[in-house]
């Protein structure tokens, strides 16, 4: 009988070598005549042990990990093919700590299942929560939503059901559902895991979305960076087209809805939602002034729901097992899981999907084991190039939208960001200064002439040049900014800056008792 | 064929195939950049009359995002990133690295044609920091070392 094997299609697997691991077993299974099916499976999200290969045997799914082109043959000659014992032998995936530990709701079948495959998706509960939807009034499925306590992943964390019910309540003869999965913060990839690892969710939950609120188009914005991605995707809708899961009569219901991807190129403003409608509706990604929302009047001022991939591939599930099952997850106004995605220096990076609540500390050690340099975790920066810099003595914060912003901090997208000891904070907050010039699409001062003068000054505070004016100057302006801008670019940027000045002066030249004078 | 006239084919098949789309001018450039590496300066015309946009609207487009670029790239463009991420693992050493193994910087290309280097401002590659992309190929956890390598392999591919 044919043995099955398991190596990751993600992309990240695929830069640590996962396709050439891949090509090696075909090859040495070949040439020892072994009968093998290589399935090209998500990535588990334990960044570490990629190429992690699995087993299928009868006890269940084993994993061998990290695998390199040269530990191929060693691997067939304790015959791994038959769960044999190697070095690299890790036990069953589902056992493993850093797995066994999460509540993977929205990521209940990235890593398990083949992401292109109908047929994987449909036996792993795929689908249910759309087959659910079609028995429900428009009104109930947001109401589902909206007792679920979802809110938006992308960042803003805006209640996901409020927002469908405001499309759903605006007559128009054309709406759309929009998926902003334009993930451009540093630190983040659990969108582009979803859509290489179950592009059938974020499908699914789309077309949840668009029978809700009486839209029969959506368009999925890609960052033009995710080349995995884009071609999981179509491949996906493709498929979904065919089995009648997209199109003129989904599943014999007379419901619509059609799925395209359209690509961004390489504009990080082209995240937030009113740049994104302009760059879709082919023009330069300029920030709109709200209102009108984008609820009432959005892409091609039509009513538009925008939401980001995580959100709406939250939606089958809720759909599938109910509101309450979702909202039992999670703290305070936090409900349900985030998928946390620990990057940067630290020992085990990865995607830790989990109910709200944990502390960072629990995060950067107990899943994390600490600084991939071994030397001492200096500041993590939470939420994306516009999330603050935590210092050590913040490290207890449960991670909960209310309480981070509490800290004024952010927990956004849910990316983490480690920095050991020899990171220089002056020259982040410098960087995030110079990120915002590059990026900012140059509708509002503030933000388009602000940044600039920001990253000139910091040059100057880093020379050692008057720091006594220099620095008032420094915060004024990012109180301009912060004040002043029109979206989150230039409103945020101060994040990273003042917590930077604000927890590690000594990195800016400054006494630490004169800074919080 | 001439150069010129060949862009103008290709320009206009796609134009042609793309412009009844909702929202068709990213789609366009897109298209325009597979084919040919860059969205000439010559096509702008073109894309304007069939999309009754002005030229000065079309180029606005085009200069307004990092992806598209107007002159033709090296043979291999490696997008290297410069996020946080990717600082927090020795990004901005690596950067340097590289930059002196080409010679060239950022949003230059090798006086071979062989390299063209961008910044990118993460590929989304942040669990295996620090990363870049050549081509549609993604690199994790790249050093000095695997960095040469690799070009040497990609120039020897070539």
């Amino acid at each position: 009988m044919s043995i099955t094997i398991f190596v990751p299609c993600d992309s990240s697997a695929i830069s640590l070598g996962a396709n050439r691991v891949a090509a090696a077993i075909a090859k040495e299974a070949e040439k020892r005549s072994i009968d093998i099916q290589l399935i090209r499976n998500g990535s588990r999200g334990l960044f570490w042990l990629e190429t992690l290969v699995e087993v299928l045997t009868e006890a269940g799914r084993l994993a061998y990990g990290p695998v390199q082109v040269s530990d191929v043959a060693s691997l067939f000659d304790a015959n791994f093919v038959q769960g044999g014992t190697h070095s690299l032998l890790l036990g069953l995936t589902e056992e493993l700590g850093y797995l066994k530990k999460q509540q993977r709701l929205t990521f209940a079948r990235i890593g398990i299942t083949d992401p292109v495959s109908l047929d994987d998706y449909l036996n792993n509960d795929g689908y249910r929560g759309l087959s659910n939807a079609l028995n429900q009034s428009q009104a109930d499925i947001v109401k589902t939503v909206t007792d679920s306590g979802l809110r938006g992943r992308g960042g803003a964390a805006f209640p996901t059901g409020i927002k469908w019910n405001t499309v759903l309540g605006t007559p128009s003869e054309q709406k759309y559902i929009i998926c902003n999965a334009d993930e451009g913060d540093s630190g983040t990839f659990s969108d582009r895991m979803v859509m290489e690892g179950d592009p059938f969710v974020l499908i699914e939950g789309m077309t949840i979305a668009g029978i809700a609120v009486g839209a029969n188009q959506g368009y999925i914005y890609l960052r033009v960076e995710y080349p995995h991605a884009h071609i999981a995707l179509n491949t996906a809708i493709e498929k979904a087209y065919q089995a009648g899961y997209l199109g003129d009569n989904i599943q014999g219901s007379g419901k619509t809805f059609h799925l395209e991807v359209r690509l961004g190129a390489g504009a990080y403003i082209c995240g937030e939602e009113t740049s994104l409608m302009e760059s879709l509706e082919g023009k330069r990604g300029l920030v709109r002034f709200k209102p009108p929302l984008p609820a009432i009047s959005g892409l091609f001022g039509k009513p538009t729901v925008v939401n980001n991939v995580i959100s709406l591939a939250s939606v089958p599930i809720i759909l599938d097992k109910g509101g309450d099952y979702y909202r039992d997850f999670g703290m305070g106004r936090s409900r349900g899981t985030l998928p946390l995605q620990l990057a940067g220096n630290i020992k085990h990076a990865g995607l830790i999907e989990l109910a709200f609540g944990m502390t960072l500390r629990e995060l950067l050690y107990d899943f994390g084991g600490g600084s991939a340099s071994g030397r001492p975790i200096k500041a993590v920066q939470v939420g994306g190039p516009l999330g603050a810099y935590l210092p050590e003595s913040q490290f207890d914060t449960p991670l909960d939208y209310e309480a981070f912003a509490a800290n004024w901090t952010v927990l956004g997208h849910g990316g983490v960001v480690v920095f050991d000891d020899t990171a220089d904070m002056a020259q982040m907050a410098r960087y995030n200064l110079e990120f915002c010039a590059i990026e900012s699409c140059g509708k509002c001062t503030p933000c388009r002439i602000g940044s600039t003068r920001g990253y000139e000054v910091l040059d100057e505070i880093i020379a050692g040049r008057e720091l006594g004016k220099n620095v008032p100057l420094l915060r004024d302006l990012c109180n301009t900014l912060l004040n002043g801008s029109l979206c989150a670019l230039g409103g945020m940027t101060p994040y990273p800056v003042l917590s930077a000045l604000n927890h590690f002066p000594e990195d800016f030249g400054i006494d630490k008792k004169a800074n919080a004078a | 064929m001439t150069e010129s006239s060949n862009i103008q084919v290709t320009v206009q098949t796609i134009t042609t195939a793309l412009k009844d789309k909702p929202g068709a001018l990213l789609p366009i450039l897109h298209a325009i950049q597979d084919a040919l590496g860059y969205v000439p300066a010559e096509s702008v015309p073109a894309i304007a009359n069939a999309l009754h946009l002005s030229r000065a609207e079309v180029h606005g487009v085009i200069s307004f995002y990092h992806y598209f670029r107007d002159t033709p790239p090296g043979k291999h463009t490696i997008h290297l990133c410069r996020a946080e991420s990717c600082q927090a693992m020795g990004g901005k050493d690596l950067e340097n690295h590289i930059k002196t193994r080409l010679g060239i910087d950022f949003h230059e290309t090798t006086a071979n044609g062989q390299f063209s280097l961008e910044p990118v401002y993460c590929l989304g590659n942040c669990a295996c920091s620090p990363a870049m992309q050549i081509g549609n190929e993604i690199y994790g956890r790249v050093t000095a070392n695997s960095f040469d390598t690799t070009i040497n392999e990609t120039e020897a591919l070539a």
